[in-house]
């Protein structure tokens, strides 16, 4: 491209992942995935609290939900994989007393120092998304990493570098790649099929960007609205 | 919010002992300070600030690596806080010091009056807008919530100052400060209305819609990704019935304001010392309600993506 304008404060890369309503069946494999490349990753291990029991609960850094759109005979069931959405401008890094949360200045991805942790939560409160989790036994704040103990590993055959989420997902519900680069793949889903960000009201200008659903006509099925 | 004690206790006693500073600093300055008191005042200062931040160390993960959060003071209103507070307990023990070995050298308690009066409101500035920068809980993200944290804080401050100037044997200083307590307590009811009546009115920006993207106008959750709830259901919601919220909001209007009202009234017609210990026992109970209610009333944007377990 010749007609660069000179942005600064804006980051030449920006990682984020695309997530496709559209395909996504909800069957959570995103999650366990993620689990389980994290809780033996850089950023583990991720606590389990009565994993067996009644009330299982647990760090997660991404989890799939599920909401119900429209009324019978139109009803719609809409699952949403929901993770940290790496924000161009995250709310989450500035109040961090001790600089433990910091943006990738190289790609944007927005992490947590374990190290430097004192595990306040103040980052969390300070998420609009919920997107945070305080881990319950290593006592620190932890969050989606993008997997990037995993997506610059040359050690693994190239297509594997992406996070695990990604690959993991059986129906290619989740893109990842450069948002900034406007010929990535993500950045043309987000062009050609209406991709939006989370909560635009607060201006945290999240990278990661969800495909809408888009519904298509039983035959013989008066015409439903997109939801 | 879920409200977290050890920030509720360290709220509610550092902003306490800054009223205390503050009110001693400023009848210094009118040149109507507590004689033989004021330095074993000072150190009860100093001893209230300690236990606060005692008591703050309790919320954090890894006590051991609280010096870090000093670091990031250009962006943290957190980090300007844990630097100006052991900075304002240095003043205040140093002022007590000077109190105690030279109470004579007028023009220097002055100045150390002066810094301390500064420094008090400058941590209450610090500490509210570690509240009022979060834009997204709008229950916070007002300038009232600066305002209240100096209205009560001096309001504590005045009653508590009453209450041990009479345990010192300083009557003359607590019968000068009752219209001053009464006026405090009247003035931190008032503003802290003002931002009640305000979160009453709040409609919150983000709804299921804007936080999902999807636009149907019937749109409810259905499961929210987990059966045993997570760090978002603990965290951000304070498990109390609508009615327990509510009985607090009454409640510490009631022991923290109403009650010290009337019994700092007494205190001043009748001159009664039981009077301050009273205003005071109500008036720190108040203040506990007041805080749990300030975070529990605090609604999280996340908590529409946790409305339903199944």
């Amino acid at each position: 491209m010749t007609d660069q304008q000179p942005v600064p404060e804006t980051l030449a890369k920006q990682l984020a992942l695309v997530i496709d309503l559209n395909v996504c069946v909800g069957c959570h494999a995103c999650v366990t995935s993620c689990k389980e490349w994290n809780t033996s990753g850089a950023a583990g291990p991720l606590a389990d609290f009565n994993p067996y029991g009644a009330k299982p609960t647990g760090t997660f850094f991404n989890r799939v939900q599920t909401y119900e759109a429209e009324a019978f005979p139109d009803t719609q069931t809409i699952h949403f994989p929901k993770s940290c959405l790496h924000c161009e401008d995250p709310p989450c890094v500035p109040v961090c007393p001790t600089g433990a949360s910091y943006t990738r200045k190289e790609d944007g991805i927005v992490l947590v120092d374990a190290d430097k942790c004192i595990g306040c939560k103040y980052c969390s409160w300070a998420c609009p998304y919920g997107a945070r989790e305080f881990d319950e036994e290593s006592k620190v704040m932890t969050k989606c990493t993008l997997c990037v103990d995993r997506i610059y590993d040359e050690l693994l055959p190239e297509q594997d570098r992406k996070p695990a989420c990604v690959k993991a997902c059986p129906t290619g519900a989740r893109l990842f790649g450069d948002v900034k680069d406007s010929n990535s793949e993500v950045s043309r889903a987000i062009r050609e099929r209406g991709g939006y960000q989370l909560m635009p009201e607060w201006e945290t200008q999240p990278a990661n960007h969800y495909l809408p659903r888009i519904v298509t006509q039983a035959p013989g099925s008066s015409a439903p609205e997109s939801p | 919010m879920k409200p977290a004690a050890s920030i509720v206790l360290f709220t509610t006693i550092a902003g306490a002992a800054q009223g205390v500073a503050v009110v001693l600093g400023l009848a210094t300055l009118a040149g109507h300070a507590p004689g033989a008191g004021l330095s074993p005042m000072l150190w009860t200062v100093v001893g209230l600030l300690v236990v606060a931040l005692a008591a703050s160390f309790f919320h954090l993960g890894h006590p051991l690596r609280a010096w870090r959060a000093i670091l990031m003071w250009r962006t943290s209103w957190m980090s300007r806080e844990v630097i100006l507070l052991p900075v304002f307990i240095v003043l205040v023990a140093a002022w007590a010091v000077q109190s105690a070995i030279a109470p004579s050298q007028r023009s220097s308690g002055q100045v150390l009056a002066l810094f301390v009066i500064a420094g008090a409101f400058a941590l209450w500035y610090c500490t509210a807008m570690i509240y009022v920068c979060i834009r997204f809980i709008q229950e916070w993200a007002h300038p009232i919530t600066i305002v209240n944290y100096m209205t009560l804080g001096i309001a504590s401050g005045l009653v508590l100052a009453g209450a041990l100037a009479v345990l010192m044997g300083e009557q003359e200083f607590a019968a000068r400060l009752a219209p001053f307590a009464v006026a405090s307590t009247a003035l931190a009811w008032f503003t802290r209305a003002l931002s009640l009546r305000r979160n009453a009115r709040l409609v919150p920006k983000s709804t299921i819609q804007s936080a999902t993207g999807i636009k149907s106008a019937r749109l409810v959750q259905k499961s929210m990704g987990m059966t045993g709830g997570s760090f978002n259901t603990r965290e951000f919601f304070h498990g109390a019935s609508l009615r327990a919220l509510r009985c607090a909001k009454l409640g510490f209007q009631v022991l923290a304001f109403a009650l010290p009202l009337l019994l700092l009234g007494w205190a001043q017609i009748a001159g009664s010392g039981s009077a301050w210990a009273l205003a005071l026992l109500s008036h720190s109970l108040g203040m506990l309600a007041e805080r749990w209610f300030f975070f529990a009333q605090a609604r999280h944007p996340q908590n529409i993506y946790y409305a339903v377990v199944s």
